[in-house]
């Protein structure tokens, strides 16, 4: 039955899209158009088809998954279901077969979770939109690559996976083809993902290498005999399991937009705000945290490795916060709060304590995806308006939509018995134990970043919703409550949002030692002597303190600056032109990367085309010889010239050439 | 079954069905429609007689199959002699399976001379068999040179406006390679005293030899690869060829190179492939890097994918070159998967280029609100280009990628960048077809794809997915003879390194 949560949504996705391209080809067969695209905006029933499909299988994979929960993680049963083979060469095989244990089954309730509920809500979020089958097949299709992925009992599978989301992420960002931001960001996404696949793809071939196999059961049962082996990578010689979970990691930094590779994910908010939930928020983008999480038996073993990671997490929930707290898109906020979000659950897994990094990749998948369908709902309501300074003073007129806001607010920022309370502590306490410079480093990185994220989170909160408006009048009189069917989806987010630290938090250390040991049941792996989490219960009270008092710090700054003094917001701005500029440029990496990469690149094509193609190679070879070639017909100008001729002469050529090495061979 | 000649039927049945066209007699748009047809059937009986070569083969074993031998000039021990292993089988199949789309491709597209160009394409498929199929080296290089003989009338007759400029350019090229490796196997024939390619496989040639042969083969090949520096006739040779011509161009004639690298480099100079190995890494490596690059700056969607195949190719012969299973069956499978997806991808270029004959990209933009089902298809096969899992793509890329990691890793390091700007360049050209808003006045009554058209790319699509999921078919075909011929290089590699330290001793 466990393959049905895989291929449910891969049997929908395919429907679906078999409606979409019959209901577009049979548009487009019709009469030239205006070039503006589709003239229905209602909802016909291919629509309604594809909607029901599509939900369908993905609830169906929801409750299987909460079955599979119960039986697997709760029940202690893993299995692995082998389907058939994949690809072999030699010693080289990657089975399809899809592997189910506590951390697939953990995965398997976020992903499908919210998946369903972004379905749902999409129902009528997209109601306007014409193009709803294509949109509901691109988010099953996004589903099943992504089940794909956290099934995976090997890494070519998991790449599969990895690519799938991929590809689904970029039809998803591009969907409104007909705009060219869309289509830039779609592309953006794809080639910066790329980069980090680049560093993803050796690192499998070096696993390969290491351990002559790349099925996840063979790596981990020899993980520890190869953890003294070296391999030599460009010349160098590297601890073998370093310089591999090193390239690894580059892939996770690229799928999960850590400082670097991050650039794509701001503007992959060109996406309809539905997949920036699902895709940029809740499931995807935490991938990179999930493969780590599923590498673990090999990451312990890579000590430098792990502080990098540690390193880069904090610093990325550094930087993403402080880009949040200026940003004016309400999108574009959360986009790099989901940021910096991310950061958290890396540096968990950078001291080890992964299922403390798992754990806050749940919670954040309620109370993130809540967040951004909130928006949604409120961009739904302002009349597609994403700029926080065109809002203001609407929560009375969309009460639930408010309410929900405000818990996935207290969530992230970590107010007590709330998610993400829970998680983010864990989070912050585990850097602080693990009694390293690098743990230290994230911790007050962690602690800084939590101060901002309240800040950004409640700045969020009062321009949209609080004060006066500052829409136009006709917006104003538009402003309305989502139907039931978006909202819906909200509040059983917001009942995770709520609750699933409270619930859950045993299962990920947060409790009990020995009990989230056996939850695990060895899914994940923590190398002796890597105690942060286990330590993370036995940390200062003032440890213990610091995430709340920054969190309420936060909330006091956004007060006074936001509903108190809200001329200050300018003049700070003013009097730190400097640095404000530099953080709402977003550290200028996008112009950073366009100096050094994207325009050199396309500077060097031209050139190579032109000089290197043209001037060089033509020019000395085949132009140059031609040229002399028609020289010279001209003068024996008395034989014929063609083709045939030429041919004939060649063999002359080669057989004057023949004779001669013949006679130098025997004489 | 082996009673059969089956081979030589494959063979020779195309120009049986060029000389049925060449009797078609009457008016012209008859003529015209006959051909066609005789032509398609021709070439379809051809692709199912080669798939009884795919049924009766047997994968157990590396020895050379459906081998056919006859006398020929008996005193010179130069003999008829044909047949096929692991290595080859499937690039017949791949020729038989092309040429039938070429037809179905060509069918509105070719309006003149119907005749001559069907004649020209069963030659072509002929000889193109003829070349993967021969056993003996004089034979192989009448097939390999013969190839190109259709190859430059389909250009030079029915190309585009700059036609005889590229038929030259690729004839001043390939004379090149010609001679010299004509040269060579004299001076093999002469060594040896047969040109029989089993015979010269076993014959063990002496290591100064084994270098000057090598360049000789390496001179034909590259170019026909084509390599870096020696690629730029292709992009003029695609521009200017029909939609069908690039087909075969892209889908088969390439392969001729990397076939010849893997028939004849490898078994026959092992040693001075090994020496010569670092060579076709940096020329490869340049090849992807540098091509990508100029395909990112491409104005013309045909010289776009034509780079685009120099790319592709370049992980072609760092595969072979890596001496290792992983690597070579890593090349095969990427030279039959481009030999689809490239195909596929010119047959895209050629729909809109029926309709508004011009592959200028700026010409184009907005496509997919009149063709959505030519989105789908394009799309599917520029994610095949840019190797997305799940696709034939995919799985020959990953096998040479890691064949090269194993052999070096700098090699492995610079070849993978092919994946950051392969999907750059890939994904920034269907932009700008198929995405935006459809402006232009002149392609606001475009039609979308016939359901001739379909037809084409049904088959491929099915089987570019096929050998994604479940590549094993064809991985199966190539175990054993790669692995022989992975034995072949390394004992003669291992031998002369024990003889260099008996020497040193």
């Amino acid at each position: 039955m466990y393959p049905l949560i895989v291929f449910l949504p891969l049997i929908a996705a395919t429907i679906a899209g078999i409606i979409t391209l019959a209901g577009a080809m049979s548009t487009a067969s019709g009469a030239p158009h205006d070039g503006h695209g589709h003239h229905h905006h209602g909802v016909s029933t291919a629509d309604r088809v594809s909607q029901l499909i599509t939900v369908g299988g993905v609830v169906v994979a929801f409750v299987i998954s909460i079955f599979a929960f119960v039986d697997i993680a709760l029940g202690g049963n893993p299995v692995t279901l082998s389907l058939f083979t994949w690809i072999s060469s030699g010693n080289f095989v990657a089975p399809w077969a899809l592997r189910f244990d506590t951390l697939t089954c953990v995965m398997l309730i976020v992903v499908t979770g919210v998946s369903s509920m972004v379905h749902i809500y999409s129902i009528g979020y997209m109601s306007h939109d014409p193009d709803k089958p294509r949109f509901m097949a691109y988010l099953s299709l996004f589903t099943f690559a992504m089940l794909m992925l956290i099934t995976a009992d090997n890494l070519i599978q998991l790449f599969f996976g990895w690519e799938g989301v991929g590809l689904a992420s970029y039809l998803l960002i591009g969907f409104w083809y007909s705009k060219p931001s869309a289509s830039a960001a779609a592309i953006k996404a794809f080639v910066v993902n790329r980069v980090g696949d680049f560093g993803f793809a050796l690192g499998i071939f070096a696993i390969y290498v290491l351990f002559d196999s790349v099925q996840f059961d063979v790596i981990f049962g020899n993980a520890e005999e190869v953890a003294g082996a070296t391999l030599v990578f460009l010349g160098h010689e590297f601890s073998a399991l370093e310089i591999t979970c090193f390239l690894l990691f580059i892939g996770a930094m690229g799928k999960s937009a850590q400082l670097g590779l991050h650039t794509w994910l701001p503007d992959a908010m060109e996406g309809p705000t539905p997949v920036s939930a699902l895709i940029h928020a809740a499931t995807m983008v935490t991938a990179g945290v999930f493969m780590i999480a599923r590498l673990s038996p090999i990451f312990e073993y890579a000590e430098t490795t792990l502080a990098i990671i540690t390193v880069v997490g904090a610093s990325t929930a550094f930087f993403a916060a402080t880009i949040g707290c200026v940003q004016n898109d309400i999108k574009r906020v959360i986009a790099y709060s989901t940021c910096s979000q991310l950061g958290y659950m890396f540096f968990a897994c950078g001291v080890s304590a992964y299922s403390a990094g798992v754990f806050h990749l749940m919670t954040h998948g309620f109370f993130k995806a809540l967040l951004f369908l909130g928006a949604g709902s409120v961009i739904h309501a302002m009349s597609d308006e994403q700029d926080m300074r065109k809002m203001g003073g609407i929560y009375k007129m969309v009460p639930l939509t408010f309410a929900v806001m405000m818990i996935g607010t207290l969530a992230i920022t970590g107010f007590p018995g709330l998610a993400g309370f829970y998680s983010k502590d864990l989070v912050i306490e585990s850097a602080f134990a693990a009694h390293s410079a690098v743990g230290t480093y994230a911790f007050w990185a962690g602690i800084l970043a939590a101060l901002m994220t309240s800040f950004y989170s409640w700045r969020l909160i009062f321009m949209t919703f609080f004060g006066t408006s500052r829409a136009d009048e006709r917006t104003m009189a538009h402003v309305h409550e989502s139907p039931a069917i978006m909202t819906m989806p909200l509040l059983f987010l917001a009942i995770g949002a709520i609750f699933a630290g409270w619930f859950a938090k045993d299962w990920f250390g947060g409790g009990d030692y020995e009990e989230m040991l056996a939850f695990w049941n060895g899914a994940i792996f923590m190398a002796e002597g890597h105690l942060a989490l286990e330590h993370s219960h036995h940390v200062p009270g003032w440890v213990k303190l610091a995430p709340f008092v920054a969190m309420v710090s936060g909330f006091v700054i956004a007060v006074v600056m936001y509903k108190l003094v809200p001329s200050l917001p300018r003049q700070l701005a003013n009097s730190f032109n400097g640095l404000y500029r530099f953080v709402l440029n977003k550290w200028y990496f996008d112009e950073l990367y366009d100096k050094i990469f994207v325009k050199p690149a396309f500077y060097l094509g031209y050139n190579f085309w032109k000089s290197g193609d043209g001037a060089l190679i033509d020019g000395v070879g085949p132009d140059g010889v031609a040229a002399a070639c028609r020289n010279i017909a001209r003068r024996f100008s008395a034989l014929q010239t063609g083709f045939v001729y030429h041919y004939a002469f060649a063999m002359l050529i080669g057989i004057a050439a023949l004779v001669s090495y013949t006679i130098w061979k025997m004489g | 079954m082996s009673d059969y000649p089956i081979l030589s039927i494959v063979t020779f049945l195309p120009l049986v069905g060029a000389l049925f066209v060449l009797l078609i007699r009457g008016d012209e748009a008859n003529v015209a429609r006959n051909s066609r047809w005789v032509a398609l059937w021709t070439s379809g009986f051809t692709f199912a007689a080669s798939l009884m070569l795919w049924v009766n083969f047997d994968t157990t074993t590396a020895d050379f199959q459906f081998v056919e031998q006859a006398d020929w000039m008996p005193n010179l021990n130069i003999s008829y002699h044909m047949g096929v292993d692991g290595i080859s089988m499937l690039f017949v199949v791949l020729a038989t399976f092309l040429t039938p789309i070429c037809i179905l491709s060509a069918w509105e597209a070719i309006q003149k001379r119907v005749k001559e160009y069907m004649i020209a394409f069963l030659i072509l498929e002929t000889m193109m068999i003829g070349m993967f199929s021969s056993l003996d080296g004089l034979l192989f290089y009448l097939f390999f040179e013969g190839v190109l003989i259709p190859m430059f009338i389909i250009i030079g007759v029915w190309g585009g406006p700059r036609r005889v400029y590229a038929a030259f350019k690729l004839f001043l090229y390939t004379l090149l390679g010609s001679v010299l490796m004509l040269v060579a196997l004299l001076a093999m024939y002469f060594d040896a005293g047969t040109t029989d390619i089993p015979t010269l496989m076993a014959h063990g040639f002496s290591y100064e030899m084994q270098l000057w042969l090598w360049l000789a083969f390496f001179a034909s090949f590259a170019v026909k690869v084509p390599m870096w520096p020696v690629h730029t006739w292709l992009p003029d040779a695609h521009v200017e060829a029909p939609t069908a011509g690039s087909v075969i161009l892209a889908g088969v004639l390439l392969k001729m190179g990397g076939y010849g690298f893997l028939r004849f480099s490898l078994p026959m100079m092992p040693l001075a492939s090994e020496t010569f190995a670092p060579l076709i890494f940096t020329l490869s490596i340049i090849a992807i890097i540098y091509t990508s690059l100029v395909a990112l700056a491409q104005q013309d969607m045909k010289k776009l994918i034509a780079y685009s195949s120099v790319a592709h190719m370049g992980i072609v012969t760092i595969g072979a070159f890596t001496f290792n299973q992983h690597g070579i069956e890593g090349s095969i499978f990427q030279m039959l998967s481009h030999g689809l997806v490239a195909s596929a991808l010119f047959l895209c270029v050629g729909v809109v280029y029926d309709r508004m004959h011009t592959r200028e990209i700026d010409a184009y933009g907005g496509l997919v609100h009149r063709m959505p089902g030519y989105a789908v298809i394009f799309m599917f096969f520029t994610m095949a280009s840019v190797g997305l899992p799940g696709t034939g793509g995919f799985v020959g890329e990953v096998l040479a990628l890691l064949g090269a990691f194993e052999a070096n890793t700098w090699v492995a390091f610079f070849a993978a960048t092919g994946l950051i700007l392969g999907a750059a360049y890939a994904l920034f050209l269907y932009r700008r077809i198929v995405f935006g808003a459809l402006t232009k006045e002149n392609l606001k009554g475009i039609l979308d794809m016939s359901p001739r058209e379909w037809l084409i790319f049904a088959p491929l699509v099915i089987i570019v997915l096929w050998m994604g999921i479940y590549p094993v078919s064809f991985l199966d075909i190539m175990h054993v003879s790669v692995e022989h011929l992975v034995n072949q290089v390394e004992t003669a590699q291992a031998a002369a390194a024990q003889a260099a330290q008996l020497a040193a001793n």
